[in-house]
């Protein structure tokens, strides 16, 4: 075990996390420079498209350190806020963590809160600074706020350059003298913590966990301490580039295990497998249901697609636990699913996979929270739906999820961004000065505000610079009201929402002002009204075509004429109809783009 | 019964609001006539060997040939095809060019029917449209046609003009519709992209009129030619009783045509094919005894699709039992389904098993149209 080095990444996204992860693989000869696929640990395209680790991976490297064998395991780490909890359970597997941060960027929010994770779990912290080939690398500003962090010296950190190889060396020296051996007593009752999982669609859902005691065989009868559930070790192995199968891991080891499980709800992030003969006395803590924070609903654009979707949803599921989806009915929009997210963007690889995976093109309607209402009876009940407020003669008071959050960014930002987080109802808790001109900005605000498009303002007014994370701190009592958009008087359900009294008008405004520009003008004029209960606080009209007729159509014109209004037919058909108005897709999203 | 259509692409200089091909360079004018009968002998099997009964030179501008261009391509049609029938033959003539020697020679060849490009009766208007003869010439030029023996004479007119009011309207109309004619096509004015007007109206040099306008006058118009004996046949045609045109009203009821010449489009009932859209292409690929057009084979779906367009356009309408007869009943039922909505608003009606638009429903029958169609 004194050989064993369990580590993890934390890096923010762009940083350059996996390239420098793939130069390790290189440099340990765990997978060969020819065989390597840009990226190795991020296997979905998703992934690889969008520079981020959506779900984590773990891989076993061998290395020879001063004529001794050591075996590093990289735990990657997903990289973005939605999947919080997750990184929670790989940095619990770790005994030690590589701070990367990019020379030309400097550290940023996300990066804070992980770090401030890792040295909760009393991980060694080997700072890098990465991308030092870069003209634009700035060591020594950067350096700075690395030295003010963590209060290290500032020839502790490593230089390095996943592109060129630069520091790489250093760095697997570093975690084979600085990251402490795993410690754990392999004659214990088990206790395996699981960091993730994955599904095969042969071998079902493969675990993966880090030993804290115990020794796990394989065909040992084992049991899930939250499931409660028992299976019996059919392969368990080592993750090197493929799965490697042993017969037998000890306390301080990662591994996999196999055991004929075929839905990915019954293997929980964070559950404890131990021995069903001799269990541990206590799971291993820091175990949460994972929650999910945004709700949505997803229909299938042709309706009869229904039940393609269901079986898409059921397939996704398979390898993302941390999606649930129930059915749900819209007049707008027919059968469809009320599904919940970690986060926005969980809620956007969801829709893209849908759409890449099972080719299902899919309608999202207007995203928002829970809400917990308390109705004059006292009973509680949980709103994840707009449909699902309950009348307002019955409500005592409305309670709404509020988060902290942490945004990072240059000076020169500040104001615009106060403005932008005032406008989301932040209140400003408190600012520090990071380094000379970077600044952390706390606020703690309601959820239900970052889920319309807070990421996209932030990004466009700090021009990409500033970063941001949040988590959830508690619920608090909120003058929510649902907010109605109809359609030539008739309330369209899938664009409802549930927003603060304070913001509803002008929310209302900017929707109808939308969706005027997104409904093609049809033969009537449509009147949009944004409405709360039966008053009506904002309308557009789109005025009816009033003339659509060619001039000429002769025997050169009949042929490109068709093919006009064929394409023209096929794009009403679809459009949803809603009483007399065809509306397309696009005006469905209109609420997430407002500008 | 089928047409055949030769397209003379030449015009000496360009109008504001064309975007048909054309070009301003007659050197080529002998070639293209040359090609033009080697091309008739190349497809005279497209037809199937059915009898023409109509012929129409459309341009740019045919009257720029002369005498002998005309005898060589009628020569040419003679040897190839069956014109033995034929019952129209019309010439597109810009009024400028219409001189009493060249009316006299057109009287010679086998023409019955001009359609003289006047466009309006306004200079003002035709400065701005960059038409090259003055609302006098197109006046003589119909008398001097009209003197010459041609009694079937058509002109064409465009309304809609940058700011142009109703009372300009009804003036332009009154002259127009008081004219020793027997057909009139009448064009709102559009703003195709590429043409000078676009480019205009782009810069904001000129205004265009708004729907309202442009619907009153539309209305307008067909009242006021009908009180003087114009009746309306199709979405922009006109003719006193007996004066349609035969080779147009082909195209709207799904006959075969021919077309040759840049540009060209053709169907015989299975296909259709364009030709290349530039001269100095088609004359070389006509030479080179290459390929001049593209083809396409037309899917049941597409010709119900046709049928639906060309046939609504006109105002007898969709004939309901041919549809049924050519695309079964399974189709008509999907018509008349789609055309519910609109007989309700009173858009389309029904009338001796003929489907139609009314007034109404022209001013708003491409959006109609596109919702009859079928699309997978």
């Amino acid at each position: 075990m004194k050989n064993i080095r369990n580590f993890c990444i934390i890096a923010h996204i762009d940083h350059g996390k996996s390239t420098l992860a793939d130069r390790l693989l290189e440099y340990t000869n765990t997978v060969s420079g020819k065989a390597m696929q840009a990226q190795v640990l991020d296997d979905m395209d998703l992934e690889r498209e969008r520079g981020i680790t959506i779900k984590s991976h773990a891989i076993q490297m061998n290395y020879t350190y001063k004529g001794e064998q050591y075996v590093l395991n990289l735990i990657d780490t997903p990289g973005h806020v939605d999947f919080s909890y997750e990184v929670s359970r790989s940095i619990a597997a770790c005994e030690g963590a590589l701070l990367i941060v990019d020379a030309t960027q400097g550290i940023q929010a996300q990066t804070i809160s992980n770090l401030y994770m890792a040295l909760e779990h009393d991980l060694e912290i080997i700072p890098v600074m990465n991308k030092m080939d870069m003209d634009s690398a700035m060591p020594e500003e950067v350096e700075d706020q690395i030295v003010e962090l963590l209060g290290c010296k500032r020839e502790e950190i490593i230089r390095a350059s996943g592109k060129t190889g630069m520091g790489i060396d250093e760095i697997l020296s570093a975690i084979i003298e600085q990251v402490k051996a795993p410690v754990g007593d392999p004659e214990a009752p088990l206790q395996c913590l699981i960091f993730d999982s994955v599904f095969n669609s042969f071998r079902g859902i493969i675990a993966y966990f880090k030993i804290i005691n115990g020794t796990i065989n394989k065909g040992d009868l084992v049991k899930f301490a939250a499931t409660g559930k028992e299976y019996n070790a059919d392969e368990i192995g080592i993750l090197k580039l493929e799965m490697s199968p042993t017969k037998s891991l000890g306390a301080g080891n990662v591994g996999y295990i196999i055991s004929g499980i075929k839905t990915s709800k019954e293997v929980k992030v964070g559950d404890t497998i131990t021995h069903v003969a001799r269990p541990c006395t206590k799971a291993i803590a820091g175990f949460e249901e994972v929650k999910p924070m945004v709700f949505a609903g997803v229909y299938p654009i042709e309706t009869e697609d229904f039940e393609d979707l269901r079986a898409s949803m059921e397939k996704l599921q398979l390898n993302d636990a941390s999606l649930t989806f129930e059915p749900e009915s819209s007049m707008a929009l027919g059968f469809g699913f009320r599904c919940g997210f970690l986060g926005m963007l969980h809620m956007e690889i969801i829709q893209e996979r849908l759409d890449r995976e099972f080719d299902m093109s899919v309608i999202t309607t207007v995203p928002n929270v829970q809400y917990k209402v308390y109705t004059r009876k006292n009973e509680l009940i949980e709103v994840h739906n707009p449909s699902g407020l309950p009348d307002i003669t019955m409500i005592d008071r409305i309670e709404e999820p509020y988060i902290r959050a942490s945004i990072i960014t240059k000076t020169s930002f500040i104001g615009q961004i106060m403005t932008l987080c005032l406008g989301k109802r932040g209140e400003l808790i408190k600012q520090d000065y990071i380094s000379g001109d970077r600044i952390e900005l706390i606020y703690e605000m309601p959820l239900g505000e970052i889920v319309f498009d807070f990421y996209d303002k932030l990004k466009s007014i700090s021009k990409g610079y500033a970063s941001f994370d949040y988590h959830m701190i508690d619920f608090r009592p909120s003058k929510l009201v649902k907010l109605d958009i109809l359609l030539n008087s008739e309330p369209v359900d899938a664009l409802s929402s549930l927003i603060h009294f304070d913001n509803s008008v002008n929310l209302g405004r900017r929707m109808c002002e939308k969706l005027r520009e997104l409904i093609p003008r049809q033969q009537f004029d449509i009147a949009i009204q944004a409405a709360i209960g039966a008053k009506i606080i904002a309308r557009e009209t789109i005025k009816a075509v009033r003339k659509d007729v060619t001039a000429k159509c002769y025997g050169g014109d009949i042929s490109r004429k068709r093919k006009l209004l064929e394409k023209q037919k096929k794009g009403k058909k679809r459009m949803k109809q809603i009483g007399n108005v065809e509306v397309p897709q696009k005006a469905f999203l209109a609420v997430l783009k407002l500008d | 019964m089928a047409g055949i259509y030769v397209h003379i692409p030449f015009c000496k200089i360009r109008c504001a609001y064309c975007d048909f091909y054309s070009n301003t360079d007659l050197s080529y004018k002998d070639e293209l006539v040359k090609c033009l009968c080697k091309e008739l002998t190349q497809e005279k099997n497209y037809l199937e060997k059915e009898k023409i009964e109509t012929i129409y030179f459309g341009g740019g501008t045919p009257s720029l040939l002369d005498e002998d261009d005309f005898k060589l391509i009628f020569d040419t049609m003679e040897s190839h095809f069956d014109i033995s029938s034929v019952q129209e033959i019309t010439l597109e003539a810009n009024p400028d060019d219409l001189s009493v020697s060249y009316i006299a020679m057109l009287r010679r060849l086998p023409f019955n029917r001009i359609s003289i490009g006047i466009q309006s009766l306004i200079d003002k208007e035709l400065r701005l449209i960059n038409r090259r003869h003055s609302a006098q010439q197109a006046l003589d030029a119909v008398a001097a046609c009209r003197a010459a023996g041609f009694e079937n004479i058509s002109v064409d007119l465009i309304y809609g003009y940058p700011s142009q009011t109703i009372p300009e309207f009804i003036f332009s109309v009154g002259k127009m519709s008081a004219m020793d004619v027997t057909h009139i096509s009448a064009y709102n004015l559009t703003y195709e992209e590429g043409t000078v007007l676009h480019q205009k109206l782009q810069r904001k040099e000129i205004c265009a009129i708004d729907e309202e306008t442009s619907i009153e006058m539309y209305k307008t118009l067909v009242n006021k030619l009908e009180t003087n004996g114009f009746f309306q046949y199709e979405i922009s045609n006109f003719a006193r009783e007996g004066y349609e045109s035969k080779h147009n009203s082909s195209y709207w009821r799904g006959k075969k045509y021919l077309g040759v010449g840049p540009s060209a489009h053709s169907y015989n009932g299975t296909t259709r094919k364009w030709n290349v859209a530039s001269l100095k292409e088609y004359i070389q690929k006509i030479n080179e005894d290459a390929t001049a057009y593209e083809l396409e084979t037309l899917s049941d779906n597409d010709l119900y699709n046709e049928f639906i367009i060309t046939g609504l356009r006109t105002k007898k309408g969709v004939s309901l039992q041919t549809l049924q007869e050519k695309f079964g009943g399974k189709m008509l039922d999907y018509c008349v389904e789609n055309a519910a909505k609109y007989i309700i608003n009173k858009c389309l009606y029904i009338e001796n098993d003929y489907l139609k638009f009314t007034t109404e429903g022209v001013i708003l029958s491409n959006g109609i149209m596109s919702d009859l169609l079928f699309v997978e």
